[in-house]
């Protein structure tokens, strides 16, 4: 009987032919919306991610030397650091609070740097002594301009107990 | 009262009403129920509810005063909306000007604090009722977890409500809650930049908070209200004997025996 059905032979071969064109269109069209959404997730990334920041320098000109007296601790509260005049010299810590970004304060009775918001304390040197804060403040580079200013730079750190003698 | 019965009556019989409401102006109970189906508002809702099902001791209607204060949420902040400039020179003047200046604007903006503090508190009573009766069982599963998403979208409206005033309260809470975000492993960071537009809480973040609080975070509650609203129909009504809890349903098998 087989040989009496020669030219139904072709059918299904075609049959499966189609079914093959339709998953590899299936396939090219899937593969095309998905390279459409990953490229818009990066483009949408992209988008929300501001090129340009108005946003304060991280260099700061703390102004003379001779403004902060031996033993002095001095907060700028608009760019957020300490300038301090210890004996081993000058250096600077960040004041925002490294548990959530609060400004901390400091207290010259109890003689510690202390965060408002959550109870966080700090010692004179940045040191966590208590509180929730994971990390001690940071020490920012300081260093002298060619006019003599004392000079911060928040964008680095450097580490503990590097103190500028002026 | 007959005469306006009667104009009532002619009004619903003229053309122009017939072509806006198509279900026709019988009192039959199938033309009643068409009024709720035809209707594309109305039919998110069932064309047929039981009563005892509007009995106060059901619900304590939660849902219901939770959906009323986003109306008058949404009613007040437009109107606000009016007299706020989301910049950071006017931000706290205008609130101060909304306060003390425009006329009503004391109360509409005491209207929409107090609203927002009363849909934070009535979505939690909403889901303490929910939870507490068993009504998040299937086949309720889905609209509970909606009912989540319309939670965090609550309380992402009241935390970008917040920064608006501009003022310290607002500034260091949105940096404390913004410092939260940082918390999250690997992208905290990517997420805490993204979310301000910027390293601080500055102009950026007042502009991306309001966009958030007044346009994307209110469509999305609308988008979401009119789901979870739809599926109490879908998922049986108020009440169905299969989300009773089977505790319940076990008691009250004994008492029968």
């Amino acid at each position: 009987m087989r040989g009496a059905m020669p030219d139904e032979k072709p059918a299904p071969q075609s049959k499966s032919t189609d079914r093959d064109r339709r998953a590899f269109f299936v396939k090219l069209g899937l593969g095309s919306l998905s390279i459409a959404a990953a490229g818009t997730a990066v483009f949408a990334y992209q988008f929300l991610s501001p090129n340009v920041l108005f946003e304060p320098s991280p260099i700061i000109n703390a102004g003379q030397p001779e403004h902060y007296p031996l033993d002095s601790v001095t907060l700028d509260v608009n760019s957020g650091i300490y300038l301090i005049h210890s004996n081993e010299g000058f250096f600077s810590l960040g004041a925002v609070c490294t548990h959530l970004g609060c400004l901390t304060a400091w207290n010259p009775e109890l003689g510690i740097i202390a965060c408002p918001c959550h109870g966080s304390k700090f010692s004179r040197t940045g040191a966590k002594i208590e509180g929730p804060a994971p990390r001690p403040l940071p020490w920012y580079r300081v260093w002298l301009s060619e006019e003599g200013n004392l000079m911060v730079d928040r964008s680095t750190t450097i580490g503990a107990m590097q103190f500028l003698r002026v | 009262m007959a005469t306006s019965a009667n104009y009532f009556d002619q009004l619903r019989k003229s053309r122009i009403w017939r072509s806006i409401f198509r279900s026709g102006t019988g009192t039959s109970t199938l033309h009643r129920s068409l009024v709720i189906q035809q209707d594309v508002f109305l039919h998110l809702f069932p064309t047929k509810v039981r009563r005892r099902m509007l009995n106060i001791g059901v619900t304590w209607y939660l849902g219901t005063l939770t959906f009323g204060t986003f109306v008058i949420l949404v009613s007040t902040g437009v109107l606000l909306m009016l007299y706020y400039h989301p910049s950071v020179p006017q931000a706290y003047s205008d609130t101060k000007d909304l306060q003390f200046v425009v006329s009503s604007g004391l109360f509409l903006r005491n209207l929409h604090r107090w609203s927002a503090h009363a849909m934070v508190f009535l979505v939690f009573a909403h889901m303490f009722r929910v939870f507490y009766r068993g009504a998040y069982r299937p086949p309720r599963e889905f609209n509970w977890i909606i009912g989540v998403i319309l939670l965090l979208i609550t309380l992402l409206l009241s935390y970008t409500g917040y920064l608006l005033p501009w003022d310290q309260l607002a500034f260091w809470a949105i940096t404390v809650g913004s410092n939260i975000a940082s918390a999250v492993p690997v992208v905290g960071n990517k997420i805490h930049f993204l979310l301000l537009g910027g390293n601080l809480v500055n102009a950026n973040a007042l502009l991306r908070f309001y966009v958030l609080h007044c346009m994307i975070l209110p469509l999305a509650a609308i988008f979401l209200i009119a789901i979870h609203f739809w599926r109490i129909r879908k998922d049986g009504g108020l009440y169905s004997h299969s989300s009773q809890p089977p505790a319940i349903a076990d008691i009250s098998a004994t008492k029968e025996a």
